[in-house]
Formats: structure tokens, C-alpha cells, sequence
């Protein structure tokens, strides 16, 4: 999946989108639940909606799913008008978070359950049920009622059933949240392959960024009833679009700030003091990054030199150097991947924690400042070192553990230094 | 210690349910007579052996036999089966669309509903039943109402008919049936529903293949604790039902204090008791099953 360049209806503009929410509004009494939100989700997408609670993403799972109506705007699936459509009559099915797997039948009659509604005839059913009892691996317990299996056969009973009339869109409302971390993860994978293998369009409702960014093609990260940003999973976290994407998705640092211009725009061909001080990489990659996001594209670089642009045109005119005052007394950070026209405005300056190297000297980088470990999370793979700067701001640097704890190289109240590449991080406009 | 906690229960069954059978199983053989009390033989074990045997010798069967002799009495059991069994079936028909209203009002309503529904039992059942004599009298409220509102212009006789008996009957136990299907509903998932019409169903037919299966074992329930009692049940034919109206509970009462005839009277309820054996037996595998499902 993160490898997009195959699969993205997205970015062609004539791709014709499956679902289509054009300026939807749901209130409840005075509560909007979702607020003019408009969106498009194509064809054999595996859709994420991911957000805190009450964010709007179940109403708006339940609106395609024909439970609830919009109050305004209007839904389209396939090019229908879905206003007049009752639940019972959409090509949708939805795979509850309870499972609501009917208590008084066993495995094969709730698989069956809906093709028995639509009048099939019994060979057919048959046929179909042994086929979604082979594609969940189901087979031994078709004959069992609900309460006589695991909560994880379960779960994919709830899934045969909802996929057995084959429905051009699939809800999933938190369809794992009922399993522990090792099944859930077990299970992630496996729905990725079905739905590779039957070609159905996904819309799944987490909460879970991980669950989200795992499975998806694309994740729309939802906060109060509108949609902060829809984008790949590599871009949402590369790439947010403002703090609250920023901060929702994983670990992130936030240095708000003034934004100052500081060097003239660097010839096409030529090294811009800014670009000189990030040394490593060919300015033609990094300056595409500025094209991509809407608002204050950045494109950042990781410490560890991993490179999430994609390709792009090679010549760019570079964007200008900026150095944010964030702090009475402390050094400006030096970022050269902003756009132009943010002198003198207000930004937030972020970074991701992973992206923050932690080392004894001096290191030799454009943003380094000199802190004190005041905590280490230890996660095994990796440890989380909060580092208090000077002027009170913590700031959290991780590196992966290639050594064994004993020899970590800090412990608590070291001073060390912290830095960062000009590219690192990303300049936010709110 | 513990075995004399689990004796308790044992020995009020004994104390209060074998023992009085036993009495009544024993009078149901006996013959009657003029005298206090109004039965033969009677037991005087200061006589001993002798008079112990002469008093089982005094025992036989000729009041069962005269059960089936007289066509009054296997007409009544009938009557009262049939009786139940109807006002069963009306009880259910009532009941369940209220059970179903309970369930699905809003949260903070439920508690007052409930409340509504059990509320009749805090004042006598007798008090109640007088008072649906007062409503459906030739001069009751009923009859006045219909004929002010001029849907009427002769009064209608509903009391001292089987008509009143059902009615007496379906408001008595009405609780009977709402409460155990109320309980069954509103256990239920609500996305239970959501998941029928989901897979293709209409309103209809998600009651009829989900609601009406999941809620089972609570019209089961509800339908024996309406049932069986009704069945043995005297006050409300004998208040409500007229000459007409044949029950077995008020030929039981019949028997017992206008002829005085406790040996035959006996007889009946040992039938009677015979007869529930039946519908209880299933009620408590049915309350069996219910938990077995639950676990």
C-alpha cells in the first residue's frame, strides 16, 4: 500500500468515484456530527475514517450504510442518489463492532442470512456460505451457534456474512477492537488480503492510527465532524497538514513560532546557503516536496537519510530558507523546505521524535541545541529520550536500540546534544 | 451447619407442600360423612394395629371413578384448558406489543414503565376485580360511556358472561406476560436489527426472523405464568363469569362449601394438581434452557 504509484484513482482526474459526499451535514437535535463535508472514495479503496470519539466517523459510516440521513448535501454511490435509498436495498453491507451476529443461528445460517433474503436458490447458497467459510477459514464451524466459538472466529463470521452478497462497499466499524493486540494485528493483514482478493471497496472506522495506517490506501483523519486531511498513510504522517493531524498521528514535537526569511530564492541550479547546510541530498527531491502538501509543504528528511518524496519534476525553483524564532534566547530553527511568503508569520514548527538524532558533541547539523535527559521511555525497539532544553521545552528524540541496554550510551540528568537536518520537520500554518 | 441450610428449603417443601397434599390425597379417598369433620375414615392411632388397618380398608377409589361418571366434571377441566389457553393466547397478543414499547422507549423512561406495570399488585387483587364488576355492570361505567358517546342505545351485558371473565383474566395477568417478554427484549442488541436489514431484511421481516426468535424464551415463560394459574383460577369466574361460565376451580369451590363434599372436592384438586404437573415440568425445562443459552 505504501507503494502508491500503482493504485492512486485519486490523483487522476478522471477517475469517476465510487462514493461520493457532497456538502453533508448531520445534526443531532443541536449537535452537528458532521459538518459540510465533502469527500471522494473510489473504487477498491481500502478507506480509513480514523479520529478520537465523536468525531463524526461512525454517523458518517452509518449515513452510507442507510441508517441515518443526512440533513443536507447529498450521498451518491455508483452515481445514485442514495437520499431515497432504505438500508435494506443498498449494495452495502456492514460489519458491526458488535459483530451482531444473530444469537439463535449457527456459523452457516447467519453467513447465509442475507443471500437467503434475496431469494436465492438453496444450491446456490450452499455453494457461496463453503465459499466465505474457506475464505475465513471457517470451515470446521459452520455448524456451531455464536457463543460456541472465540471472539476472533467470530469476528470473521461477522466478516463472511457481510461479504457473502458480495456488496460493492464493505463498512468495517472497528472491526477489530474486540481483539488483543497479536490477533488484531494477525488480522489486519487478513483483511488486507481479502479484500485484495475480492476486489471490494473498503471503508473501515478506526480509532486506532496504527490499525489505520496498516490497512488503508488512504486515511481521512476526522475532528469535529470535518475532515482535517485524506491522504495516503506515508503522507498523513510525513506530510500533515496542520497540528492537529500533526499530533494525532503518532509522536510529534511542536515548536510554535515566527517565521523569517533568510536567504534570497537560490538559483535553479545552484546551492542556496540554506540547502548548503543539509549536505546529503540532491536538491531537486526535496524541493518537489513543497508542491505536494495544500498548505505549507514541506518535504521532511529524515536523520536517518530515508527519503519519503515521490517522484516529481526535477526542476523546481527552490523555496526560501526560513529560520522560526520560537524561543526568547535560543538558536532559530533553520528549515529550508517551506514555502514562500511565510516571513514574519506565525508557524508551528514540527518533528517527529525519530527523526531528532541524540548524541554526546556538538553534531554537525543546521538545528542542534544542548538539553538534559530528564526521562527515557524504554519500548524495546526503540527508547524515547525527553530532553529539557533550556528554555523549558521538552523535546523527544528516538533512536532505534542497537545495543543492549546495558550499554546505553545515556542515562538520566546526561547532558547531550539533540539535532536535526534543515528537512527534518515541517512548517504548519495552523 | 451447611447441610441444616440446605435442609431449610427441604423441609418447608415438606412442612408446607407434601404434607398437606399428603392430607388432601388421603381425603380424596375417604368417603363422606355427617360429622366433624365430614369425612371417613379417620385415623385413631390409640387403637393400634387393628384400627390402622380397618382405616386403610375404609380407603378405595370411588370418587375418582365418580369423577368420570358425572360429564360435569371432565366438562370443567376442559372448559378450563380451553379458557386458559385462549386468554393465554389474547394475554400474549396484548402483552407483547407493550413488552416491545417498554424495551424500545428511551432509557430514562423504562424504570417508570416498569413501575406502571407492576403497580396493580400494590393494591388487592379482590379490590380490583370488584372494581371490574362496578365497570362493566348493565348501569357500569362502560355502559354509560358507550351510551353518552351514543355508540349505543341499549346497554350491553358483559358481566356475569365468559366475555368478562376474559377480560378479568388478561388484565390480572397481564404483568405475567409483559415482564418475563420485556425482560427477553431488552436484552437484545439493537444492532441485532440494524444487521437484518443490513443483509436484506424489511422492518417486518427482521421482527419476525430476529425480534420474534430472540424473544422466545420470554413468550415461553410468559405464557406458562399466565397458564398455569389460570387454570386453577376461582375468583374471577365466580365474581365476573356467570351461571354459564365452567371452570374447574369454582367447581372445586362448589364441591368444598355448598355441598360439603371435601372427599369428592379432594379428588377434584388431586386431578387438578395432576394436570399442572404437565405445563410446570415444561415451563421449568424451558427456564432451563433459557439459562444454559445465557452461559
Amino acid at each position: 500500500m505504501v507503494n502508491a504509484a500503482e493504485f492512486e484513482p485519486w490523483s487522476d482526474p478522471d477517475a469517476v468515484p465510487l462514493i461520493r459526499f457532497q456538502n453533508v451535514t448531520k445534526r443531532f437535535g443541536e449537535f452537528t456530527a458532521i459538518d459540510d463535508l465533502t469527500i471522494d472514495i473510489y473504487e477498491q479503496e481500502f478507506f480509513a475514517l480514523l479520529g478520537p470519539s465523536g468525531c463524526g466517523k461512525t454517523t458518517l459510516m452509518r449515513m452510507l450504510a442507510g441508517f441515518e440521513a443526512p440533513t443536507s448535501g447529498t450521498i451518491t454511490l455508483g452515481g445514485e442518489d442514495m437520499a431515497n435509498r432504505p438500508a435494506n436495498k443498498r449494495p452495502v453491507n456492514m460489519m458491526f463492532q458488535s459483530y451482531a451476529l444473530f444469537p439463535h443461528l449457527t456459523v452457516r445460517d447467519n453467513i447465509a442470512f442475507g443471500l437467503k433474503r434475496e431469494g436465492r436458490d438453496a444450491a446456490f447458497i450452499a455453494a457461496r456460505v463453503d465459499e466465505m467459510l474457506k475464505l475465513t477459514r471457517l470451515e470446521r464451524f459452520g455448524a456451531r451457534k455464536p457463543h460456541q466459538i472465540s471472539g476472533g472466529q467470530r469476528q470473521r463470521v461477522a466478516l463472511a456474512r457481510s461479504l457473502a452478497k458480495a456488496p460493492k462497499l464493505l463498512l468495517l466499524d472497528e472491526p477489530l477492537g474486540a481483539l488483543d493486540k497479536k490477533l488484531r494485528q494477525d488480522t489486519q493483514f487478513e483483511l488486507m488480503e481479502i479484500q485484495e482478493t475480492t476486489g471490494t471497496t473498503f471503508v473501515i472506522v478506526t480509532h486506532d492510527q496504527e490499525e489505520a495506517m496498516t490497512v488503508a490506501s488512504r486515511v481521512a483523519v476526522m475532528n469535529e465532524g470535518r475532515i482535517e486531511q485524506v491522504d495516503t498513510p506515508d503522507r498523513i504522517y510525513e506530510l500533515p497538514n496542520s497540528t492537529y493531524v500533526a499530533d494525532f498521528i503518532g509522536e510529534i514535537n511542536l515548536f510554535p513560532g515566527t517565521a523569517r526569511r533568510t536567504d534570497p530564492p537560490a538559483p535553479p541550479d545552484g546551492t542556496a546557503p540554506a540547502a548548503a547546510k543539509s549536505e546529503s541530498q540532491p536538491p531537486a527531491n526535496e524541493a518537489a516536496g513543497w508542491l505536494v502538501s495544500r498548505l505549507s509543504p514541506i518535504f521532511g528528511e529524515g536523520a536517518d537519510g530515508k527519503s519519503g518524496a515521490p517522484d516529481g519534476p526535477a526542476l523546481l525553483p527552490r523555496p526560501d530558507g526560513l529560520e522560526i524564532d520560537w524561543a526568547e534566547g535560543a538558536d532559530p530553527i533553520v528549515v529550508s523546505n517551506a514555502t514562500e511568503g511565510l516571513d514574519g508569520g506565525a508557524v508551528t514548527f514540527a518533528i517527529r521524535p525519530e527523526k531528532i538524532a541524540v548524541s554526546a558533541d556538538r553534531p554537525d547539523l543546521p538545528n542542534a541545541f544542548q538539553g538534559k535527559v530528564i526521562d527515557i521511555a524504554y519500548l524495546g525497539n526503540v527508547s524515547t529520550y525527553h530532553v529539557e532544553l533550556p528554555t523549558g521545552q521538552i523535546v523527544k528524540a528516538q533512536t532505534a536500540n542497537t545495543r543492549r541496554i546495558s550499554a546505553r550510551a545515556f542515562t538520566w540528568d546526561d547532558t547531550v546534544w539533540i539535532g536535526w537536518t534543515d528537512t527534518a520537520g515541517v512548517v504548519l500554518l495552523r | 451447619m451447611r447441610r441444616l441450610l440446605i435442609a431449610i428449603p427441604y423441609l418447608w417443601l415438606l412442612a408446607l407442600f407434601l404434607v398437606p397434599f399428603l392430607i388432601v390425597l388421603k381425603i380424596s379417598l375417604s368417603d363422606t360423612a355427617l360429622a366433624i369433620p365430614p369425612y371417613t375414615p379417620t385415623i385413631d392411632l390409640s387403637e393400634g394395629w387393628a384400627s390402622f388397618r380397618a382405616f386403610l380398608t375404609g380407603l378405595d377409589f370411588e370418587n375418582f371413578v365418580w369423577l368420570t361418571e358425572d360429564d360435569l366434571y371432565w366438562k370443567a377441566y376442559l372448559s378450563s384448558l380451553w379458557i386458559a389457553a385462549s386468554s393465554t393466547a389474547i394475554t400474549l397478543v396484548v402483552g407483547y406489543p407493550i413488552a416491545y414499547a417498554m424495551a424500545r422507549s428511551p432509557d430514562e423512561w423504562r424504570a417508570t414503565l416498569l413501575m406502571l406495570v407492576i403497580l396493580p399488585f400494590w393494591t388487592s387483587f379482590l379490590i380490583r376485580v370488584y372494581a371490574w364488576m362496578g365497570i362493566l355492570a348493565q348501569e357500569g361505567l362502560l355502559n354509560q360511556l358507550l351510551l353518552w358517546t351514543g355508540i349505543i342505545s341499549e346497554p350491553l351485558t358483559i358481566l356475569n358472561t365468559n366475555t368478562a371473565v376474559y377480560i378479568g383474566i388478561v388484565y390480572t395477568y397481564l404483568p405475567f406476560m409483559i415482564l418475563p417478554i420485556y425482560a427477553a427484549l431488552e436484552r437484545m442488541d439493537d444492532s441485532l436489527i440494524e444487521a437484518a436489514t443490513d443483509l436484506g431484511c424489511s422492518r417486518m421481516s427482521a421482527f419476525w426472523l430476529v425480534t420474534i426468535p430472540l424473544s422466545k424464551n420470554g413468550i415461553i415463560a410468559g405464557c406458562f405464568l399466565v397458564f398455569i394459574p389460570v387454570i386453577g383460577e376461582f375468583v374471577i369466574p365466580s365474581l365476573l363469569g356467570g351461571s354459564g361460565t365452567l371452570m374447574i376451580g369454582k367447581v372445586l369451590w362448589e364441591e368444598f362449601f355448598n355441598n360439603r363434599d371435601w372427599p369428592v372436592a379432594s379428588a377434584v384438586a388431586v386431578i387438578l394438581l395432576l394436570i399442572l404437573i404437565v405445563p410446570i415440568i415444561l415451563f421449568q425445562r424451558n427456564e432451563q434452557r433459557a439459562r444454559e443459552m445465557d452461559e
